[in-house]
């Protein structure tokens, strides 16, 4: 695979990058990114890996674009209220970048497609905002060895941290999904709509490090910030050996989607 | 008693014994839904009650946070 002249020059504020260059952009173009929801954390993040060059971008969403999206969801315009996430995004993609494949996933990420659908990505990203989800989603990463970015957010606040095999996952810090309305979510507490743009761009900068293999990842620690103050930390984490996933003696070891619901505010 | 709290440094006059004391006395809302590591080391929920803090202990509270693709419930 050589890239063109026209892609040289696309890519030619990477390739300038010692620890990208022309290699690296190859690795980039090679890369394959799949993107769960793409809400708040994956619109931001669909962007920057489509103008990065991202060879193939994979994104699930059942969900269509709706009113309330718009305020950070960056990906969906207001022409697109009504239209499937999927949709609305892979046409954005195709205007940012041709070279990027993108493939659409017009369902919900669950225990039936999870496995087969992850296999085929180096880098999961999370973009979900419901707990048996983001469990579902650390659950099938351990078991097959994926790479995946955790993100959550709420009001001002955010939250991330990578995973790779061997690190520390998720349920190594948060062991099991929270009860029903017992953490609030962005739609019953809000969220200032940049912060979703801060936390998805740190998750799309962590897929291109984890495909160039470059730098430290945000493995064995989690970062949290607080944006009113504009406090970054990170906080080590340690991989637990009680995980009931990933730890020495699993309790977990075959995929569910654990608990109902945080809310449910309608049904489909 | 000096503890670190996420990463701030915090002086007691009270006493703080176990690890559900401090939750109590930092007003943590909901804290059986709180990570908690003791100088790196996470204490399982069902021992904040007889976990001990000494002077000097680095505590941080790790909190459950949902992300992006919202408002809409139907996905979960």
């Amino acid at each position: 695979m050589d890239l063109t002249e026209q892609q040289i020059e696309r890519y030619s504020r990477h390739i300038l990058l010692q620890q990208v260059g022309y290699e690296g952009q190859l690795k980039i173009a090679q890369g394959k990114v799949l993107i769960i929801g793409a809400g708040g954390l994956g619109a931001p993040a669909a962007l920057y890996l489509a103008a990065a060059g991202v060879g193939t971008i994979g994104i699930i969403d059942a969900d269509v674009v709706d009113i309330t999206n718009l305020q950070r969801q960056v990906i969906h315009h207001t022409p697109d209220i009504g239209v499937p996430k999927v949709t609305s995004a892979a046409n954005k993609i195709a205007e940012i970048n041709p070279d990027v494949r993108v493939i659409q996933y017009h369902s919900w990420f669950n225990p039936d497609n999870a496995l087969q659908i992850i296999s085929d990505y180096d880098f999961i990203i999370d973009g979900t905002d419901n707990f048996p989800t983001k469990f579902l989603i650390n659950d099938a990463c351990v078991m097959v060895g994926k790479a995946f970015s955790h993100g959550g957010i709420l009001r001002f606040e955010g939250q991330t941290f990578t995973h790779i095999p061997g690190t520390a996952c998720y349920r190594c810090i948060f062991p099991k999904v929270p009860p029903k309305n017992l953490v609030p979510t962005c739609s019953q507490a809000g969220v200032l709509g940049s912060i979703a743009g801060m936390l998805g761009t740190i998750q799309a900068t962590e897929a291109l490090k984890y495909i160039l293999g470059i730098g430290d990842l945000l493995t064995n620690k989690l970062l949290v910030f607080n944006a009113l103050n504009m406090q970054f930390r990170t906080v080590p984490v340690k991989k637990n050996d009680n995980c009931p996933v990933c730890g020495t003696n699993p309790s977990i070891t075959e995929l569910v989607m654990e608990e109902q619901a945080v809310c449910e505010l309608k049904t489909k | 008693m000096k503890i670190t709290v996420n990463g701030e440094a915090k002086q007691y006059e009270q006493a703080v014994v176990t690890v559900a004391d401090l939750l109590v006395l930092e007003q943590v809302a909901s804290p059986e839904m709180v990570s908690v590591q003791q100088n790196g080391d996470f204490v399982a929920t069902e021992q904040f009650e007889t976990t001990l803090i000494h002077d000097g202990d680095e505590i941080d509270f790790l909190f459950f946070m949902g992300g992006g693709s919202i408002p809409d419930f139907s996905n979960i």
